[in-house]
């Protein structure tokens, strides 16, 4: 089969794997389903990496923000500031110019220039800031009976903090933090679009999906197929965190489990 | 130069853009809530549909489908004997005439008509966040409002314009303030959008290889440029943060809310 050749030979083009040169004629549907799903990797190692990696700064940021030394607390309300309040696009330009000529003095910050490194630090502070607001916020709506209760319980410092505070917080965020993560998934795709290269041609879906439509001058194919991927993506993100809050809500009685709303942002 | 133009050029963009958008989101959300069926799928697809689709992949989308959109109408109506078809494998052939701008036009129609896409191609996607945000605040109207309107005997189109639309702007404020904050944002993507817009001029002036034919020879200050172009959306959304919260006060006033209660009683 012809299409399965083209998977064989683009399915980890974007990693650097298979055929080296990209299809210069023809643009058949398998070419570019597999190109731009291959682009994916990118768009799904960005996400997946800086959300992970983002949720322990947040929690941190977010108790920061709420703490009572009024250091830690500017500090941690500019932070949240900075990257809100700033367009991403140009948190990445500015980032990537900065390793740039960092990298000119010392060879150490050479990855940095790179997208793999460069523009995972810059989406691992994006979503710690904006996922620190969301913590910040639920943390402010923490119901003032269940601390309370932990101090009647002898609870004080870390062990409260760890049993009763964090847990709480998680949940009330929880709807508002699925949200940031799918909206991180789809900003993801800024990346290469910014400063940072796309070396050899291993670009992330978005790259993929504009290089057809400028080949063929057809924009009306290569998006609906990236938009197809990204809603595939929601879906599953959608799944996923639905069942970690299942979990964290499993001692509630039934009915006042706070309901997940499809909200996403479109810029960030 | 052109990069204080380049200012002049966002800000006259936000400030086009701000209304039309604003003006799409009151007419989607008015078909919408419209009685007649078809009127309101029409509105409530167009809020899905445009919220659905993720990110730049939009904006890369819509630049050229409306680009083409138009050369296709003006094709039909100006050369309707044409032989050819338009769609030729990879090429989108349109006669001379019906280019969209004539090739003989001069630089600045170019310039302006890219320009006009870009403002229509905002105001489309945020139009349809704005209508769901106004949608949202015509229904979050106090329901005894629209019924004493009723029992004083007013007909549906009295009362959505003397009492819902009046009302609900204190309800739409919170979500159309973070919206501009969301628009402030996006105009980076203009760069995208082929407009030389602050960060083309960034990246131009900035990079070493130009200005070593000026007066000015210097090494890259592409950071430099970015930096100041982030303080810029900074300060930008500041000043909009507390624009905002001054209208909303004023908003409050005399409204059948929680804050406008507050507020009522602080004036006693």
């Amino acid at each position: 089969m012809e299409c399965l050749d083209t998977i064989a030979d683009y399915a980890f083009r974007s990693i650097g794997f298979g055929e080296r040169l990209l299809p210069r004629e023809g643009y058949t549907l398998c070419q570019q389903f597999t190109l731009i799903g291959s682009g994916m990797i990118w768009n799904i190692y960005f996400g997946v990496v800086a959300l992970i990696a983002g949720f322990g700064l947040a929690t941190a940021v977010a108790v920061g923000k709420a703490s009572n030394n009024r250091v830690i607390q500017k500090l941690s309300a500019w932070f949240i500031f900075l990257f809100r309040g700033s367009p991403l696009f140009i948190q990445f330009f500015f980032a990537y110019f900065v390793f740039l000529s960092l990298k000119g003095q010392y060879a150490f910050f050479d990855p940095f220039t790179s997208a793999w490194l460069g523009a995972l630090i810059v989406l691992f502070l994006n979503t710690s800031a904006y996922t620190g607001e969301i913590f910040y916020g639920a943390l402010q709506s923490i119901p003032k009976g269940d601390i309370e209760a932990a101090d009647a319980y002898g609870l004080s410092g870390w062990s409260r903090f760890r049993r009763v505070i964090w847990p709480t917080m998680l949940r009330l965020a929880w709807p508002a933090y699925t949200n940031e993560g799918i909206f991180l998934f789809h900003s993801t795709t800024l990346v290469f679009f910014s400063g940072f290269p796309a070396w050899q041609q291993r670009g992330d879906a978005l790259y993929y999906a504009s290089f057809f439509a400028d080949k063929t001058f057809n924009p009306f194919v290569p998006y609906p197929i990236l938009a197809f991927y990204f809603i595939l993506l929601t879906l599953l993100i959608i799944t996923i965190m639905g069942r970690i809050g299942k979990r964290l809500n499993r001692h509630l009685p039934q009915d006042a489990k706070p309901k997940f709303r499809f909200r996403p942002q479109i810029i960030r | 130069m052109g990069f204080y133009v380049s200012f002049g050029t966002v800000l006259l963009l936000l400030a086009i853009t701000a209304p039309l958008a604003l003006s799409f989101g009151f007419g989607g959300a008015m078909a919408a809530r419209s009685p007649i069926a078809p009127l309101s799928w029409i509105g409530k697809a167009y809020i899905a549909i445009v919220r659905g689709v993720p990110d730049i992949a939009f904006f890369l989308f819509f630049v050229i489908a409306l680009d083409q959109g138009i050369e296709v109408l003006r094709h039909y109506a100006k050369c309707p004997d044409w032989p050819d078809a338009i769609r030729q494998g990879n090429d989108f052939l349109v006669c001379p005439e019906a280019k969209m701008p004539l090739g003989n036009a001069p630089q600045w129609v170019h310039e302006s008509y890219g320009f006009m896409v870009a403002v229509f191609t905002f105001a489309i996607v945020f139009g349809a966040f704005a209508a769901n945000v106004i949608f949202g605040a015509m229904r979050a109207v106090p329901r005894a409002q629209l019924e004493t309107a009723e029992a004083y005997g007013m007909t549906r189109r009295q009362t959505f314009w003397r009492i819902v639309v009046p009302q609900m702007w204190v309800f739409a404020l919170p979500g159309l303030g973070n919206l501009w904050m969301v628009l402030i944002k996006a105009t980076p993507l203009l760069f995208l959008l082929g407009v030389e817009d602050i960060v083309y001029w960034a990246r131009e002036l900035g990079s070493s290889k130009a200005p070593r034919f000026t007066d000015y020879p210097h090494g890259d200050w592409r950071m430099w440029y970015f930096l100041v172009l982030l303080v810029f959306y900074l300060a930008f959304t500041r000043v909009s943060e507390i624009v905002l919260d001054r209208v909303m006060r004023r908003l409050t006033r005399g409204q059948a809310t929680a804050a406008g209660e507050a507020q009522r009683k602080a004036a006693l």
